[in-house]
């Protein structure tokens, strides 16, 4: 067996296996399927501030090779969170991490300052790229001086992994990771979901009630895929891959475009098993060909 | 209720009619316990379009035979893939999905249970339980013409049926809504599933004449285990997954106009 373990900046995990916030709920949702403390790391459901309810059905569209949504952050606010749900997951062997987003810096601040007191919360994954709130969210990582300052802000209140999960929908986005790496990151993940459309003819009208919501699965690997190797190349700190990964051989390319870790998203509704499969793929790999740790194919790609 | 990730294997595959194909499935494991009114996330291998797993309510389990029945109604590549599937073939399938029927309070309560087209599927199965607790059981079956009414021998089995058509070719004309069974007829409970504008005539009626009512509802889904968010419904407790909280909802906890 490869040595597995991955070093993402502050955080230390046992394989570069991490799942996607807002496919994989509260990691509770798929203990039925996995053991979860076989993953290196649970992104959990965009949290904010204040409870939101989301956007109106219809909230989703499936697309060819991929599916399109806009949930619009549903959740119960971070005081829920630290009252009903951190008590189901603080002891789950594994690296959980909470997705926070916001409408104001102020809302951002407060809300890591309330998960920095969270002892077994290693680390926040700071979405500026929820492309389906009207109010900040995306609007934060469209821009590299936004980006920078709402993360340079967290950064003041919030000592441990700062994670920071960008946008694709920018023309430049390795000048965005050096804005955020420049503000405090200790790592970066992308791509967040591309912003897309559904039209159904039949009726003439939309087919999602926001009109426009995100794209994600394997429709979006390729432009994922280049971003990854764009920012990889242009920062320091540890970058995390997604976007449109479905097995371990579309894993092992993304750490081969320069990701020290991969997460895992829309891959989890078809099959709720994956995560675990990927992390045994990714080792087989490695031991087919030769590499005696994860660590040897980050950034490996031949040119 | 544990979830289980099961290949189900075709043992028998009968064409109901054009759009509908009753699938009997077994597997090599003893199936788990499955409520009615629950559905399944059942995979599509080798389709260009369909992406995502597709719902389906468990039509009825025989536990003896080891074997779950699946009504596919086809609507699109999806469903036609399924429906193509031949005996022997499997079908990935994740498993028991969703809650359950409230059982009625008394033993002799008037209970109907109103389907619409293919949406009588998970109205088999509740009606075989109810039936086998000893309640007594009316089923009021609807559907476009004589050959989309579906399984009636089947229901005959457990009570009394009652059916209507849009076009007059089987039994009452009209909608199920229509039918005099429903007219003076004081009913404690009704159980519905069908498309929403006939399962909305049923909740007015219901909610006019005061009557316990459940429906079974069919939004659109993504991972069908509360984990994507994307099939809620808006309720008097703000938008709730149809997948886990649902999807039967009592019609005093949903905020239809009706």
């Amino acid at each position: 067996m490869a040595d597995l373990t991955t070093q993402l900046g502050k955080l230390q995990m046992k394989n570069p296996v991490m799942t996607a916030s807002g496919t994989f709920g509260y990691g509770t949702e798929y203990s039925d399927f996995i053991d979860l403390s076989r993953i290196g790391g649970i992104v959990v459901k965009g949290t904010t501030l204040r409870e939101r309810q989301g956007n109106p059905y219809p909230r989703m569209a499936e697309t060819p090779s991929g599916m399109l949504n806009a949930v619009g952050l549903q959740n119960k606010g971070i005081d829920y969170f630290v009252n009903h749900i951190y008590p189901t997951l603080k002891d789950i062997d594994t690296n959980v991490m909470i997705n926070l987003s916001g409408s104001t810096i102020e809302d951002y601040i407060k809300t890591a300052e309330i998960i920095n007191t969270l002892d077994k919360i290693p680390g926040i994954e700071l979405n500026i790229s929820c492309p389906n709130v009207k109010e900040g969210g995306m609007a934060f990582g469209v821009s590299c001086l936004a980006a920078s300052q709402v993360v340079a802000e967290v950064r003041k209140v919030y000592h441990k992994e700062l994670m920071v999960k960008l946008s694709p929908n920018v023309t430049d986005i390795a000048e965005i990771a050096k804005g955020v790496e420049g503000a405090g990151a200790d790592s970066i993940s992308l791509i967040n979901t591309l912003l897309g459309m559904a039209i159904d003819a039949k009726t003439r009208k939309p087919v999602l009630s926001t009109i426009t919501g995100g794209l994600s699965g394997p429709a979006v690997k390729p432009i994922a895929l280049r971003m990854v190797w764009q920012v990889a190349k242009a920062v320091k700190v540890p970058v995390i891959g997604l976007g449109g990964i479905m097995n371990a051989t579309d894993a092992i390319e993304f750490m081969l475009a320069g990701a020290t870790a991969i997460q895992v998203g829309t891959a989890n509704f078809i099959d709720p098993a994956i995560s675990v499969k990927i992390v045994e793929g990714i080792d087989n790999y490695l031991n087919k060909n030769g590499f005696s740790s994860a660590k040897d194919i980050i950034g490996a790609l031949e040119i | 209720m544990k979830k289980f990730i099961l290949d189900l294997t075709i043992t028998h595959k009968v064409q109901l009619n054009e759009q509908n194909v009753l699938l009997k499935l077994t597997t090599i494991d003893q199936l788990p316990e499955i409520l009615p009114g629950q559905f399944a996330e059942i995979r599509v291998d080798g389709s260009p379009t369909t992406f995502l797993r597709r719902p389906i309510s468990i039509n009825f389990v025989d536990y003896e035979k080891n074997e779950l029945w699946l009504l596919i109604q086809i609507v699109g590549d999806g469903t036609r893939r399924m429906a193509d599937m031949e005996v022997g073939q499997t079908l990935n399938a994740i498993l028991p999905l969703g809650n359950t029927f409230t059982m009625p309070a008394e033993k002799n309560a008037r209970i109907v249970l109103i389907g619409g087209g293919v949406g009588i599927a998970p109205l088999l199965m509740f009606g075989e339980k109810l039936h086998s607790m000893g309640y007594n059981c009316n089923f009021l079956l609807g559907a476009r013409s004589k050959t989309d009414l579906l399984q009636l021998d089947e229901f005959e089995r457990y009570g009394k049926v009652y059916t209507t058509t849009e076009d007059g070719s089987y039994g009452e004309k009209g909608y199920v809504t229509h039918h005099s069974l429903l007219i003076g007829s004081n009913f404690d409970y009704i159980y519905t599933c069908g498309p929403t504008p006939m399962m909305k005539a049923v909740a007015s009626y219901a909610a006019i004449n005061g009557v316990f009512c459940e429906v079974s509802l069919e939004n659109m889904m993504g991972c069908g285990i509360g984990a994507c968010l994307c099939c809620v419904t808006d309720t008097t407790e703000g938008n709730l997954c149809v997948c886990t909280e649902g999807p039967i909802f009592n019609i005093t906890k949903l905020k239809w106009q009706i």
